[in-house]
């Protein structure tokens, strides 16, 4: 193992880091802000839905990769796409890897707060409509507070899962973790370590976001009574595997 | 590759021929190019026949045969482009070539300002020039023509520059590698080259390829 070949090249791996994290960031919160009026078209009929519905089928079914692969290099194809405005963005791998990424992250999360919405206890909405709050009143002050809340520890998987997911960005030739990690394999004609150096930082960065989750999680599901399985409390009214969708009873 | 899913090409009738010759019966792999070096030293596969240059850097890690052709590497752009191959003629450029060659160590090593696009597959650098997302590619002059140049898609571009065969980074040609340790069949293939060379065989696929005598002096 030659891993000096790797320290050698620290500054390459850093600024992979910094796209790296940059793409999943922007991504994750483009997607949110996708995902956060589909969800609400989703639980709701309107006029909408069928096409929401759509999107949520197409970027849930398809693998990441090929949605990537379609908008680098098949949109590219096409001489019209070419001419038009459109190409100042999708001539940069980096904006073909971010508006992949955003649609993907925004499906996901849509279906996760749909779930969140849909599983609402009705006696929340009873007792805010009893108090004679207008509906838009409810969807903002009752529902969806209460819903994302609950959305937590899933919207938590998908935070790494899209971290995860942007490692196919190194294949249209942007330079994150994993495509420096194999440009440096590649130099020195090495196989693990590079992507034992990737590996390694995808986990340091994982567990970082792991770890801000169950803090955040501990603060706005404390009303939920969780155990997280760190306190040695004996688990609440409600157990950890349901924490996503509590009953009221 | 074909219709019917089979590796084709130049490399793989030159590989068929020499293991007829050896008298061997070969099983072809197909792998990334960043990843075939580790594939050998790693033992899954035996030989590797993949247009590679004999280089000194490689010769530290892995053995070759005698070369099997040489041909030089050259800049390809659109037509009328009016690029220059010089680190002032490309600067503001960008070059797309694959990871991991020696082109790739070439500019690393003459031209490290011009900024370049990294790709595991060369087709996939012709589909970003035709795109317009480089100005220009770097690699191998044969396989340029032969794979792009010559086909419907290269219509429109045309290499520019001189030709590239600076030994310190092109090597002596390309040959076939095998791990170190292995002199036999290193031999073996360094003599089914000049076999094949001597019968003909070399002739008639380098015929079914290419306009030019690949071999190189």
């Amino acid at each position: 193992m030659k891993f000096e070949l790797v320290f050698r090249h620290w500054d390459l791996f850093l600024s992979g880091v910094w796209v790296t994290l940059h793409l999943t960031a922007l991504a994750l919160i483009i997607g949110f802000m996708i995902a956060l009026p589909a969800a609400l078209s989703l639980t709701r009929r309107s006029r909408f839905s069928p096409l929401v519905r759509g999107y949520v089928y197409f970027f849930r079914g398809t693998p990441l990769l090929v949605q990537t692969y379609l908008i680098y290099y098949g949109l590219a194809q096409f001489e019209f796409v070419r001419e038009s405005w459109a190409w100042f963005f999708l001539r940069e791998a980096w904006w073909c890897a971010l508006i992949a990424f955003s649609l993907n992250s925004g499906a996901y999360t849509a279906e996760i707060l749909r779930g969140a919405i849909a599983t609402t206890p009705k006696g929340e909405i009873d007792g805010a409509k009893a108090l004679g709050l207008s509906e838009r009143q409810v969807t903002w002050l009752i529902l969806l507070p209460s819903a994302l809340r609950r959305a937590l520890p899933q919207y938590g998987n998908e935070v790494v899962f899209m971290l995860h997911g942007t490692v196919v960005a190194s294949i249209i030739t942007i330079q994150d973790i994993l495509g420096v990690g194999r440009t440096v394999n590649a130099k020195y004609y090495i196989a693990y370590e590079g992507l034992l150096s990737a590996a390694a930082l995808y986990m340091v960065i994982t567990f970082t976001l792991v770890w801000v989750f169950r803090r955040v999680e501990k603060r706005y599901l404390r009303h939920l009574d969780i155990d997280f399985g760190q306190t040695g409390k004996k688990p609440g009214k409600v157990a950890g595997a349901d924490a996503g969708v509590p009953q009221m009873r | 590759m074909n219709s019917s899913g089979e590796i084709v090409g130049f490399d793989i009738d030159i590989a068929n021929a020499l293991c007829d010759k050896i008298g061997k019966s070969c099983k072809m792999v197909q792998s990334e190019w960043d990843g075939i070096i580790p594939a050998l030293i790693e033992r899954k596969c035996d030989a590797i026949i993949a247009s590679m240059s004999i280089t000194e850097e490689r010769m530290q890690i892995i053995d070759f045969s005698t070369k099997y052709y040489n041909s030089p590497g050259r800049f390809i752009a659109k037509e009328g482009a009016g690029l220059t191959d010089t680190a002032e003629g490309l600067a503001g450029k960008v070059v797309g070539l694959q990871r991991g060659t020696t082109f790739n160590d070439f500019m690393d090593g003459e031209m490290p300002d011009v900024e370049l696009k990294l790709y595991g597959t060369q087709d996939e650098v012709y589909l970003d020039l035709t795109a317009g997302r480089i100005d220009a590619a770097f690699a191998d002059s044969i396989a340029m023509s032969d794979g792009f140049l010559n086909t419907d898609a290269g219509k429109g571009y045309a290499f520019f520059g001189r030709d590239y065969l600076e030994v310190k980074y092109f090597g002596v040609g390309a040959g076939i590698a095998v791990r170190k340790g292995e002199e036999d069949l290193r031999d073996a293939f360094s003599a089914a080259i000049q076999a094949i060379r001597d019968s003909g065989e070399y002739k008639a696929i380098n015929d079914k390829y290419f306009a030019v005598d690949i071999f190189g002096g």
